[in-house]
């Protein structure tokens, strides 16, 4: 199969190959990469982050749902913890998201974060690329939950929504750097549940006492996503985003950032190869630990030798 | 290497007893397999579609009323309907060893009935995985 040429040609089996060949470092991959790269630029990406249990596998359901009332077609990708002991993973976020598995405009992937430690895969940029390319208008990229230390999914996204729950800190928390510093919008789900109204309150003292130059407030609506409640705003509310990211010119800002970004990522994945390949494996390696070791000689002035040696 | 083995476990049909599904998706995962969890009241088309969407090796499906005879031949078959040719799809639960043969004809790979072993099935998996 051709999998580039299927999948800009509407194979749901090419799309997921494709991700598949990403994940995993097929060889073909950086030339199934090459061929969609010219078709993609186009989807709106959403980026949903929060503590486990907030309830972003459901809310992104009723999300995905509302846009494709309005006709849009719409590609997740669910992002799960990846066993740091075994390399395996549950990847229970699609248990939420049931009715869309048969809605022929969404298309859903699950992966685990395989080792990354700012919650998003390394492949997931890429998995957003190919969903583009397909045609998505819009993607979502939902992440693991894994407390403060969120800021990637800043990087890969357009627009980023936090989604808390009342009940888990007081404001202390709330003002602690990380993950309230990257959303564009707050929710707050299962706002029904004792708490909500002080959160929103802490919330609004946070981005008060941020002193916050920039040029958008973050808005915060309250949601209960598994009732569907207050999902219309939120949409409405994000929408919102996204079109003052188009008018002051920050979309184009964020996306070249994202570009540089994910160069720089490709050129040291590409280096860090090289040295294994040709530095580590070699013998002589050895021999310069061990002279290393032995205070024979330091490890800055070996490794001068290396680079001036690699860069000539 | 990056290659994870990718096991869709998901419970069709009507039947609610998923202890059995999740003791075997915390085994694989403990395996270093991905498991997608698709719970409970799967139809054939969801998880030949979920199968799809997220390329999985296998299919393992967990059924406990007896249905098992005509779901099971049916995934297979939606399955080499989507292009899906080799995916090892097995199955579990409450399945009397002479249906066995049946499901075996109609493409399901292994049945592992109670009292197997999760360390069959991994190593089942292992071994008959494309």
């Amino acid at each position: 199969m051709d999998i580039a040429q299927e999948l800009l040609n509407g194979s749901k089996l090419a799309l997921s190959r494709a991700i598949t060949a990403i994940e995993n470092e097929h060889d073909d991959a950086v030339d199934i990469m090459k061929k969609l790269y010219p078709h993609t630029g186009n989807a709106f990406v959403f980026g949903i982050t929060g503590p486990p249990g907030a309830g972003k596998s459901t809310l992104t359901d009723k999300l995905a749902r509302e846009y494709r009332l309005m006709g849009k077609t719409v590609g997740i990708i669910a992002i799960d913890p990846t066993s740091p002991f075994s390399g395996g993973a549950i990847l229970g976020d699609r248990i939420r998201m049931n009715d869309l598995t048969l809605d022929e405009g969404v298309f859903i992937r699950s992966m685990g974060t395989r080792g990354s430690l700012g919650g998003l895969s390394r492949k997931t940029a890429d998995a957003v690329k190919a969903m583009d390319a397909f045609g998505k208008d819009i993607i979502f990229i939902e992440t693991v939950g894994v407390g403060q230390s969120e800021v990637d999914i800043v990087k890969a996204a357009d627009t980023t929504m936090v989604v808390l729950v009342p009940g888990l800190g007081d404001d202390i928390q709330a003002i602690k750097a990380g993950i309230l510093e990257i959303g564009d919008v707050f929710a707050i789900n299962k706002a029904d549940h004792e708490g909500a109204d002080r959160l929103n309150v802490e919330l609004n003292m946070m981005l008060d006492l941020g002193g916050m130059t920039k040029d958008w407030r973050p808005p915060i609506k309250q949601v209960v996503a598994n009732q569907g409640k207050g999902v219309t705003e939120l949409i409405t509310t994000i929408e919102e985003h996204y079109a003052h990211l188009k008018t002051t010119g920050q979309l184009t800002t964020r996306r070249t950032e994202r570009t540089k970004n994910e160069m720089l990522d490709i050129l040291k994945n590409g280096i860090s190869t090289y040295i294994t390949n040709h530095i580590t494996a070699s013998g002589q390696f050895d021999e310069y630990v061990k002279d290393v070791e032995d205070r024979r000689v330091d490890p800055y002035s070996v490794v001068n030798d290396i680079l001036k040696g690699m860069l000539k | 290497m990056e290659k994870r083995i990718r096991v869709l476990v998901a419970k069709p049909g009507l039947d609610g007893h998923d202890r059995g599904a999740k003791v075997v998706a915390r085994a694989l995962r403990d395996a270093g397999f991905e498991v997608i969890y698709t719970g409970l009241r799967q139809t054939p088309e969801q998880i030949a579609e979920a199968a799809l969407q997220e390329d999985v090796n296998v299919v393992a499906m967990s059924i406990l009323s007896g249905a098992h005879a005509h779901i099971f031949p049916k995934v297979v078959n939606l399955l080499k309907g989507k292009g899906m040719d080799d995916v090892l799809v097995v199955g579990g639960g409450v399945i009397p060893e002479s249906d066995i043969p049946a499901l075996k004809d109609a493409g399901i790979a292994e049945v592992f009935t109670p009292g197997t072993t999760t360390g069959t099935i991994i190593d089942f998996i292992k071994a008959n995985v494309k």
